[in-house]
């Protein structure tokens, strides 16, 4: 394996090698040769993929199986647009284990010392990063949104509704939507906490644990609080809650894209003033 | 060309590099000795932008080296820790430097063939054996044909051939013109490579000259003499800047004297010699006795006989 070439004084070759300045698109083409050529990246979405669709095709069988035995308050609460897209809650572990694991992962093995060595300026590294994943995982998430909700709806035979209904359109992008959010939040707390482990932790705390911890408070806080967690807001946008106080779906949106921006924001500061 | 001006950098309350100045100047190679945690991989990690200074600075072709537009072709480092992901092939990892600079993947499969890691290029680093791992960081240092190459112990876990491979490289580099500094903590290697040296101490300058000066400083006329007499002769050598030891009979270590004058004496006082030797010393002597006060914990050395000799029992 180590055959060595018997000269090294070619090193440097005859033709100069041809280099560009470093800039945002190359940076940008970098960090898109590093997702795909992680064999993770591929299957952490899949995952995602086959959850989103899985469950809301899982649920949409059951409910229709089990139609005749549901109560009338059970009826009246069915909604079958949020039934199609259940699998939003496992399809998020997926897409933020992977967002901070992108980031973790190089600090972890030294290779965002490779990284920043070849872009100093570091901030093209996280928006690249950032930006790459919000696409990726925007235009997989619409996919499967739109196949969850299109055969959740024909495995819920009678049960079920139709694309033109009111709002289905809107929840099926804001599911999409949402997803991609909670990813690039997983970016940005992977830039800031570093390891995997507490990145990931961090992020569900958030997502997952958070908003039971809110129940306890007196109930004239939580209007105040619940709400403006990024996993309620973020429900805002394509579920029809009818929790008091939840948000509009624009206002759910705003208040999660706040939540991502801060964070960013809070990745970027760290990841220009402290050593890598 | 690599210019530090009081470099300093504190992590909490541990000074790893302390006040140096240094400048490390194109076509030679530089060696950067010292012992494990003088502050070597720390003043690289600084060099590089990757850790900022706590006072001080340090430039690279006269700018700092996150203000170069083409970074990799300024500097090309290998860094001791291993800075590659090791899920990802070589052949990706040095494509995805390699785009950062819109270098051609031609000169990627260029630098592995240099490095000799065709047959393995598809496959995990993470499975690269150490000696691997240092082929394809200098690899990465290499492809964008860097004006400088700042290499951390890259000898480290090489076979006996690809360490001759590293040692003819750095030469051939610095021959074309480049700035190389390479860092080590095997003086020995240092004394095959570097032309100029570089010695820090717990993140100290110990010393910055050629590495012929350091060595003949060092050697500090060190005279071997063996003579059945040697008692005899060692009390006649003693004197006020002379220091005569013995590690066994019959052999006597001079200091302060030539081996011109301890011959002469010898003659005079009709005593024999049977062997009068100036000791070169080696490079590691050298470095063991520029940094002996700067190393935490060291072994104790035999007793020196100080200015008035023992008898050689």
């Amino acid at each position: 394996m180590t055959t060595l070439t018997a000269e090294p004084a070619h090193t440097t070759s005859a033709a100069a090698v041809q280099v560009q300045p470093v800039t945002q698109a190359r940076v940008l083409s970098s960090e898109w040769i590093k997702m795909r050529s992680l064999r993770s990246t591929g299957l952490t979405l899949l995952a995602g993929l086959v959850a989103m669709v899985a469950v809301g095709w899982l649920v949409g069988w059951a409910t229709n199986a089990h139609w005749s035995r549901m109560g009338p308050d059970e009826r009246l609460r069915f909604n079958p647009i949020d039934s199609s897209l259940t699998g939003y809650h496992l399809a998020q572990l997926a897409v933020g284990v992977l967002g901070v694991l992108l980031i973790s992962g190089e600090y972890a093995t030294g290779m965002i010392r490779a990284t920043f060595a070849a872009v100093p300026h570091r901030l093209p590294v996280l928006w690249a990063k950032a930006a790459l994943y919000a696409v990726v995982t925007f235009v997989l998430m619409l996919i499967a949104g739109f196949a969850a909700f299109l055969g959740g709806q024909q495995f819920l035979s009678s049960h079920g509704t139709t694309l033109s209904a009111t709002h289905a359109l809107r929840d099926v992008i804001g599911v999409a939507g949402y997803l991609t959010l909670i990813g690039v939040l997983a970016v940005a707390l992977g830039f800031i906490i570093r390891s995997t482990a507490g990145g990931i932790a961090t992020l569900f705390g958030l997502l997952l644990v958070l908003p039971g911890i809110g129940q306890v408070l007196p109930t004239s806080w939580q209007l105040h609080t619940l709400p403006y967690l990024p996993s309620n807001a973020g429900a805002s946008m394509f579920t029809e809650s009818t929790d008091p106080g939840s948000l509009s779906a624009s206002g759910g949106l705003f208040v999660l894209c706040l939540w991502v921006v801060a964070g960013l924001i809070g990745a970027a500061v760290l990841v220009k003033r402290r050593d890598a | 060309m690599i210019e530090a001006r009081g470099l300093t950098k504190k992590y909490g309350e541990k000074t790893a590099v302390d006040d140096l100045t240094f400048t490390v100047q194109p076509g030679i190679v530089t060696g950067f000795l010292g012992p494990n945690g003088a502050g070597k991989s720390t003043t690289m990690r600084l060099i590089l932008g990757l850790d900022s200074p706590t006072s001080g600075s340090v430039t690279v072709g006269g700018k700092p080296y996150a203000q170069h537009a083409k970074p990799l072709q300024t500097v090309g480092a290998l860094l001791e820790a291993r800075a590659v992901h090791t899920s990802r092939s070589a052949y990706n990892h040095l494509r995805a430097l390699a785009a950062t600079h819109g270098i051609a993947k031609s000169r990627v499969d260029e630098v592995i063939d240099m490095v000799g890691l065709q047959d393995v290029a598809r496959k995990r680093a993470g499975g690269f054996s150490l000696g691997m791992g240092q082929r394809l960081g200098i690899a990465s240092a290499l492809l964008a044909d860097p004006e400088t190459l700042i290499l951390d112990e890259p000898v480290n876990g090489l076979d006996p051939e690809g360490i001759r491979w590293i040692r003819d490289l750095l030469k051939s580099l610095a021959a074309e013109g480049h700035t190389v500094f390479v860092s080590s903590h095997l003086m020995s290697e240092m004394a095959l490579t570097a032309e100029h040296v570089i010695v820090v101490g717990r993140g100290r300058l110990m010393a910055d000259m050629p590495m012929a000066q350091l060595i003949a400083q060092a050697s500090a006329n060190v005279v071997v003499v063996r003579s059945p007499q040697a008692t005899a002769l060692g009390k006649a050598l003693a004197g006020p800047d002379v220091v005569v030891s013995s590690t066994e009979k019959d052999l006597l270590e001079v200091t302060g004297l030539s081996a011109a004058q301890i011959g002469d004496q010898a003659r005079d006082l009709g005593i024999s010699l049977h062997e009068l030797a100036p000791k070169q010393a080696s490079l590691e002597e050298a470095f063991m006795e520029m940094t002996r006060d700067e190393v935490e914990y060291h072994a104790a050395t035999p007793a020196n006989l100080n200015g008035s000799a023992r008898s050689a029992a």
